[in-house]
This record gives C-alpha cells, structure tokens and sequence, in this order.
C-alpha cells in the first residue's frame, strides 16, 4: 500500500457537496451493477446524481468504465474530471489515470498492480491506495467468487471513503440479490462488509456528502432507454415490434416484459422492415404502436416510414442514435441521425422529431411524442442516444395517476367520414379503425399512392399539390403550437451556445463555467428539433456568435447536422459549429474553451 | 420539471368525421351485403384478368359468410393484384412493396376481433416480401394470405418473377430464365404453414371452396391461386384449364391433410399440378400465444388500473 500523503493515523474527513467517481475494469466485473448501486443510493439519499458508462461492443471481455456524479446541487453533467478513480486492472489504471484529477485518489487492486510499479511522477500527482480487492474478496467470501464478488468489495470500499448510507445500501443489495437462493444475498453481504470494514486508516481522506437540496422528492433512479419505454407505457402505447440491435434492445426487452400487463405485447420480428410495418399495421389497428432501432436498422426503416408520413398514420419510430455509418461504433455516442430523421427517405415526407435531454426528458418527451402522433396523424421520431439510452439518473418520481393515459380506439359508428378531408379546418387527417362502422356505407382506404380525400389513388396533379401541402401545413401548425425555446442565462451577450438532444446538460455547465470566468455567454435548448418552434430568431438576434454543440461530423460545409438545419431556416453565417466525432459524450470544459476560442 | 406542454387527452374524432347521429343497427337486423354495396373502385385489371374473378369470388364469400361491413379488413402490398383494397367498399390498406404480411400481422395480432385478409402476386409474396412468408407462416399469426400467382411482374411489364417457370422469356431474361422457380406450395409446408391450398382463379367453384375454408382455418392460411397474365404471360395455364385442353385435377379425397411428407411429395406432381386443400393442421397461433401470456400478466396485476401497475415497477427503482 502506497499513498502519495505520509499516512495519518485517522483520516480526515472532508464535507463535500459532489463527487465524481470512476469505476474501471472489465465488462465481466460487474462495474455497471456497481455505479447501479450508488446511482440508486444517491436517489434514494434524494440527491442528484448522473452516470456514463462505457461498453465494449464485444461479445465478452475488453475494458469498460461506469462513472458516477452524485451532487447535493443540480447534476448537469457525468463530470470532466473524476474525484476519485477504482482501478480493477494495470490496464484500468493506465488508461484512465488521466481522468482523475490532480491530487485525486486511486483505488487500485493491489493483486493486479504492484506498488513498485507505479511510477514515481504518477505518486507525485495523484494520491494512491493500493488493496488487495481480489485476494481480500477471496477471502470474505471463498475461493470460487473471485470475479463475482469484487465489485460489491469496492461498493463497501466506496461506502467507507465516502461515509454512504450503509442501511439503505445493504436494503439495495438484500433487494437486487435476493432470488431463489438465499446465499447469493449473504454472500454479497459479506463481500460488502468486508470491503467496508476494511482498514481505511492508511486513505488520505475520507469524505462526507452535505446534503441533498431535494429532501423531502421521492425520486425514481433508472436509465433513458427505461425512461423513454415507461413513458410508452404511461402515453397508453400497447403495441410495439422491433429487432434486435444495440443500444435500442433494452427498450424493446422492457416492452417485450411490461406489456402484457396491460393487455398489450411486444413482438420481435424477423427484420427491421418486418417491424415498423407491423408496428404501422398495429396503429392502424387504431392505437398508436412503437417500433424503433438504432444505427443501420433507422436505414432500413425509411421506406415503411414513408409510406407512414404519405397515409398520415400515427406511429412512434425510436431511434436510439450511435456512431455510424454502417455498423459503425455500436456502442459509442453520436449524433449523427439527425438528418436521417428529419429527411431520411425519399420524396417530400415531413415527420416530427423530437430529442429528448436527460433521463426524465425521454419520460414526457415519450408521452409527447405519442400525443402528437395522435393528434396530428403523424409518425414522429424520437430521438435519443447512446449516451442517454445507458446512463442512470435519478429524477423526481412523476405522478403516474396524472400522467398515465387510456388511448384505447373509438369504435363507435359514424355517419360519415373523409380520412383526407381537404376542407377539415385544422388541416389535420384522423383515422377510422377497422371495425368502425360508416352508415354511409363509404369506407377509407390507407395507402402510400397520392390519394383523393377517402383515401383512393389520384394521379390528379392538383390533388397531388394540395396533399403535399396538407401533410407539410399540419405540420407547420404543431411548430406554431410547440412551447417556444428559452435561453439559459441572460438574453443578450457575445455568445449563444445551442444544444440538442443530451448536449444539453453539459452545454449548460459550461455556460456556468464560463459565465463564472466573466464571458458574456448564454445557451437555448431545442427540444423539437423537427419542426422546430417559433422564437429562435428572435433569441439569435441578441448574439454576436451562435455556436451549435454537437457530437456529429461538420461535413462539407463546416457546420454539423442541426446547424445545417437551422442555418435553413435562419441564413445567417454567424451561426456555426462546434462538432465533434470522437465517440465520448462532451467534457464541459472541451466545450467552453472551444467557444471561447472561436469567439475570439 | 420537464413535464409534457403539450400533455392532453386527444379525440381521434374531428371535423373530418360527420357528426351526425348514427341510428343503431342490430346484427340481426342486417341483410347480407349486396355486390353493390362491397364494390368501390373499378378494377384497373387489363380485360381478360385472371384477378377479376379473384375479386368477384372475394364479394361472394363476403356475401355468404354474412361478413359485417366494417368488419372487412383488406391488406396489400404492391403489384398488379395488390391494387385489390381499392376495389372492395370496406376498410382496406394498401401498403409497401412485400410488407403486406407483417403490416397484417400488426392488425390481426392487436385486433383479435378482425379477421385480415391479405391479397398479392408472387413477387410481393416470394421475391421482396419472401423473408416475411416465411416468419408469418412460421409464428402461424391467424390470418388467409391469398397469392394471386400470375408467375411474371406485370405491373412494372414483363421481368422474371420468381415463380416464372424455367425457359421463361421476359424483358429480364431475354434468353429465358435460367433459375429454378419457387415451389409455392412446398415453401409453405417448410416454412411452418398450417393451412396451405392451391387453386386456380379459372375455376370460381374451387377458389370459393378454399377460400371458405381459409376462413375456418384458425391460423395461418395460405392459398395459391394462378391468375393468368393475359398481357405479359397468356396462356400460361392453359394445362390447368380444361376447356382450352388442359386438366384440373383435384388433391385426392384420400390424402391425408395432416401429413406434411405427404403433402410436400404431392407439391412435386407434374406440371399443371394438383388443386385443393394440400395441409391443414392445427397448431398455436400467435395471436392464442400472445393472449395467454396476458391472461396470465394480467391475472397477476387483477384489479389494478394501469397507473398502479407502473408504479409498482417505479417502487422498485427507488
């Protein structure tokens, strides 16, 4: 055991109000059930926390991280800089040293890294303590959980340094293992207690969180892809099919399990295309169905999606973006679907978008989303990330009593009805479902061809012109209706930073931060990134520069996929990009002194 | 803090549906539903169409069985037989190129109330939408497929399809195909069908006969009907039909429909083949599968609204 400070005899404790903490090891280690746990505790401690996690995309094995902000105050972000690092491996120490910060400590596995192995510049910088977590874990709870039981050593490591809630933690394990065979529970009872009671006495410090400002907020801790799949549920979605493919599957896997429940169901089909028709079929069924995909399967979509745009069917498309193109980096952040989104497919086909922020955003933006589809006759895409389908937030539990909706169909015969009704005055096409008598005796059809008012194929230029205008004028009339964007921090200044999608969380931060080193900076969030809300010009015009963050490529024109999006409804050349590709969500600094520098 | 703006409990009805009051219709008060009353467009069938008596016969069963009116649910894909929705006065859908079956598939499985009937050509159902036959088929989801099998691409005019018999010659294959056509038949039976026939539109007895009795069938039923090209491929069934020379014989009276070897050595008969029921078994369908797994869901959370059963779940991640 090493550590950079001469060792105390009891270590001082420090009041903290948040910490940034990363696990590193291999995906087998069980890190993610690790950053669960805190996550969940920190929830449960009613305070703020967010979490980042990395996967390989291989089968089994190779490095993965999880890292976890827990925050008495507003978490923005997963953290620039790590407070304190858990090395499982030599390679988890080496490759993540860097995130920590300087005179941060480092928890290494001492078994796998020996203490003369540590250069002598890295003592000097960072504070070390070594423990034998594997040998130790062995110890607590026998010889064949070596890998299993490590990472619930480090939790009680963890619990010890930073002074945790040991009650409500030993309940979150009691809970999460207890199953068919009580020993699973014991056993990680005592690898959390040996870890626990393990002799700190050498660790430079021990720390205490201040707390939590939202005492009293009953908070549910969960991932996006979880969020967004409740929300599903909560908008009254009882119907959805999909196939499989990373980062999306988590969702369809929930739906695929909690549908039933409420008398709907979920299906895995045979391809991509097999699922958004039968998600389509299902709507027309009368009730708003879900599919969705991720990478390559948004491709393969578009056509069916189209067909949904050209017969205005309700329909809910998911599109959980990752690094494309092609199969691309399945497992890293981008946002680079933007485009396929709003336009993927072919001829003139308008659709909604919307990219939800955090955690709780996929929630409502899920509920949204399926409200629009309903009352516009519109597919819309939501879409969200890599980065948001896999993190943990916890957010103030929603009011399910108020929020959950019955979207069950109006089966109730009717005199008469125009599906494509040119004269409607909203504009806006409703369906009959099938089963719904017509005393008229004068039935719809849906179809992909032009189409007269029932439904039937034209080939009349004119009724060609004014459907096209019809499904673009809805349309125009929900961005009309869309709450209008605000600007995070004062109206007027040099610079306007703006975020889309999970941007925005760090984008604000660095706004902090910069604002704090005296720049005159502000940001807006788009939410609805397609159509998008009125007001934006308005905002730009109390900006010298208008920098939009976002995690795809600047392509030809030097500006990413939403700048190119805005620059076509606002021409103005002070609107430019920040983008980048790298595959990491952004740091918040990353983004501040970018800003700064192209501000200059 | 990020709750919906837009949050409200949205009417599917509006000014696009008339409001005037509906006079209640008892099932027992409805007539049959005349040929008038279920024709809506004109047929944009060449004259001479083997699909025109495809449709006629549609109406027939229609009009025997009874069918409601709103009940009627048509499903298609692309070609020329996939124009079919718009030619029958009921609610109908004309979906993408191969996609019929799964967008069917999404009505029949949250709508066990409706029994879809999905019509096509051997191009929507082997060629593009031939991963989609094979998976319907195998899930067995309660629905009749009818295949309007004309064994070219008539609506794009004159290219090989793949049921196109070797030596065909089209604008594709200038020289004659070279490929070994789909057995329609045995592709059923393999991929896992539990209601497979064949017959042939020029004998409207027949094609009524399997079509009633893909009605009955609980699950998957798959009919094959050649319906003969007369622009791109005339006479192509000519062997099947006996006023023009030809044969129509019929699935033996002793084949025993439940067996599927038997079934598949019968799809290998001699060219014009065999007409009738080629297999018949009763197997699970999706749509019983699915309703188990919710009876049995549903059991559990007996007396809960659906708001309760999502925050049970939301008590656990706290």
């Amino acid at each position: 055991m090493s550590t950079a400070a001469s060792p105390q005899s009891s270590p001082r404790i420090s009041k903290i109000s948040e910490a940034v903490i990363r696990i590193a090891g291999n995906s087998q280690d069980g890190i993610q059930a690790i950053g669960g746990f805190l996550a969940r505790l920190a929830g449960r401690s009613e305070q703020e926390v967010m979490t980042f996690m990395t996967i390989p995309s291989t089968i089994s094995g190779g490095p993965s991280i999880f890292q976890v902000r827990i925050g008495s105050g507003e978490v923005l972000s997963a953290g620039d800089q790590a407070d304190m690092l858990l090395a499982f491996y030599d390679h988890s120490y080496k490759a993540h040293l860097g995130s920590l910060k300087p005179g941060g400590i480092v928890i290494y596995d001492s078994d796998h890294l020996k203490a003369e192995d540590i250069p002598a510049e890295n003592l000097g910088k960072y504070r070390h303590v070594g423990v034998a977590i594997s040998s130790l874990t062995v110890e607590a709870i026998g010889g064949t959980g070596r890998d299993k039981g490590k990472n619930v050593f480090a939790l009680g490591l963890l619990a010890k340094m930073f002074d945790l809630n040991v009650p409500k933690l030993t309940r979150l394990l009691t809970e999460r293992f207890t199953g068919k065979d009580p020993k699973v529970a014991e056993t990680a009872l005592n690898a959390f207690n040996a870890g626990y009671n393990y002799q700190l006495a050498t660790a430079p410090e021990l720390f205490q969180f201040t707390p939590g400002e939202n005492v009293g907020q009953s908070q549910v801790v969960m991932s996006g892809n979880e969020a967004l799949a409740y929300g599903l549920i909560a908008a009254g979605v009882r119907f959805g099919a999909g196939y499989p493919i990373t980062p999306w599957s988590d969702i369809m896997e929930l739906l695929r399990r909690e549908l039933p429940k409420y008398g709907g169901m979920f299906q895995q089909c045979e391809d991509e295309i097999a699922s958004i028709s039968m998600a389509i079929g299902a709507s027309w069924g009368g009730r708003v169905a879900v599919t969705g995909s991720s990478g390559p399967g948004i491709s393969l979509k578009t056509e069916a999606l189209g067909w949904a745009v050209m017969a205005e069917m309700p329909l809910i498309v998911v599109d959980v973006q990752r690094g494309g193109p092609s199969t691309g980096m399945p497992t890293n952040i981008e946002q680079s679907d933007l485009n396929i989104a709003c336009f993927g497919g072919h001829g003139d086909s308008p659709r909604v978008v919307i990219g939800p922020s955090s955690v709780e955003d996929c929630f409502y933006s899920a509920i949204e989303a399926v409200d629009i589809a309903r009352k516009y006759s519109t597919p819309v895409v939501l879409l969200t990330d890599q980065g948001i389908a896999t993190r943990i937030e916890a957010f103030k539990e929603p009011d399910l009593q108020r929020v959950v909706q019955d979207i069950t169909p109006d089966l109730s015969p009717v005199a008469d009805h125009k599906p494509y009704d040119l004269s409607a005055p909203d504009g806006i096409t409703r369906h009959l479902a099938p089963g719904t008598r017509v005393a008229s005796g004068k039935y719809p059809v849906v179809t992909g061809l032009e189409h007269d008012e029932l439904g039937h194929p034209t080939g009349s230029p004119k009724l060609h012109v004014q459907m096209v205008a019809k499904r673009r004028n809805k349309l125009r009339k929900l961005a009309a209706e869309l709450p209008k964007p605000t600007v995070f921090g004062p109206a007027e200044g040099q610079i306007l930073l703006v975020s889309w999608g999970s941007s925005k969380g760090p984008v604000q931060e660095a706004v902090k931060l910069a604002r704090a080193a005296g720049h005159a900076i502000s940001s807006v969030h788009i939410k609805y990134v397609h159509p998008m809300p009125h007001g934006l010009e308005e905002i730009f015009a109390g900006f010298r520069h208008v920098f939009v963050v976002e995690l795809n490529d600047e392509g030809f024109a030097g500006i990413g996929q939403m700048g190119g999006l805005l620059r076509s409804h606002i021409p103005d050349a002070k609107i430019r990009g920040i983008t980048k590709t790298d595959g990491l969500t952004w740091k918040v600094k990353e983004i501040m002194d970018r800003a700064l520098e192209m501000a200059r | 803090m990020t709750e919906s703006a837009i949050l409200s409990l949205v009417s599917q009805r509006g000014p696009n549906t008339s409001t005037a009051p509906v006079a209640p219709l008892l099932d027992a008060d409805r007539k049959p539903l005349t040929k008038k009353e279920i024709s809506a467009d004109h047929p944009t069938w060449c004259p001479g169409c083997g699909d025109f008596a495809v449709l006629a016969l549609y109406f027939k069963l229609i009009e025997r069985r009874k069918m409601l009116h709103e009940k009627i649910t048509t499903v298609a894909g692309i070609g020329c037989s996939s124009r079919f929705p718009y030619f029958v006065q009921a609610h109908g859908a004309h979906f993408i190129h191969g996609r019929a079956l799964p967008f069917a598939s999404g009505v029949s499985l949250s709508r066990p109330d409706l029994h879809v009937c999905v019509f096509g050509g051997d191009g929507d159902a082997f060629s593009i939408g031939g991963n989609h036959f094979t998976h319907t088929a195998r899930k067995n989801i309660k629905l009749t497929y009818v295949v309007m099998d004309n064994s070219v691409y008539g609506l794009t005019k004159n290219q090989t399809s793949p049921t196109s018999p070797i030596g065909f010659k089209s604008k594709t294959d200038i020289w004659g195909s070279k490929d070994r056509p789909i057995n329609p038949i045995k592709q059923a039976i393999a991929a896992g069908a539990t209601f497979v026939a064949r017959t042939s539109a020029t004998n409207p007895n027949h094609v009524l006969a399997m079509m009633e009795a893909a009605m009955d069938h609980d699950g998957f039923s798959f009919i094959q009907c050649l319906s003969e090209c007369v622009e791109f491929y005339p006479g192509a069934f000519d062997a099947a039909i006996p006023r023009k020379g030809g044969v129509f014989n019929e699935v033996s009276k002793e084949h025993d429909v439940t067996d599927e070897y038997a079934a598949y050595k019968l799809a290998d008969t001699a060219w014009p083949g065999l007409f009738g029921v080629y297999y018949k078994t009763q197997r699970p369908t999706k749509n019983a599968n699915e309703q188990a797994i919710i009876n049995d869901l549903q059991g559990k959370a007996a007396g809960l609204e659906p708001w309760q059963i999502l925050k049970k779940n939301f008590e656990r991640m706290k």
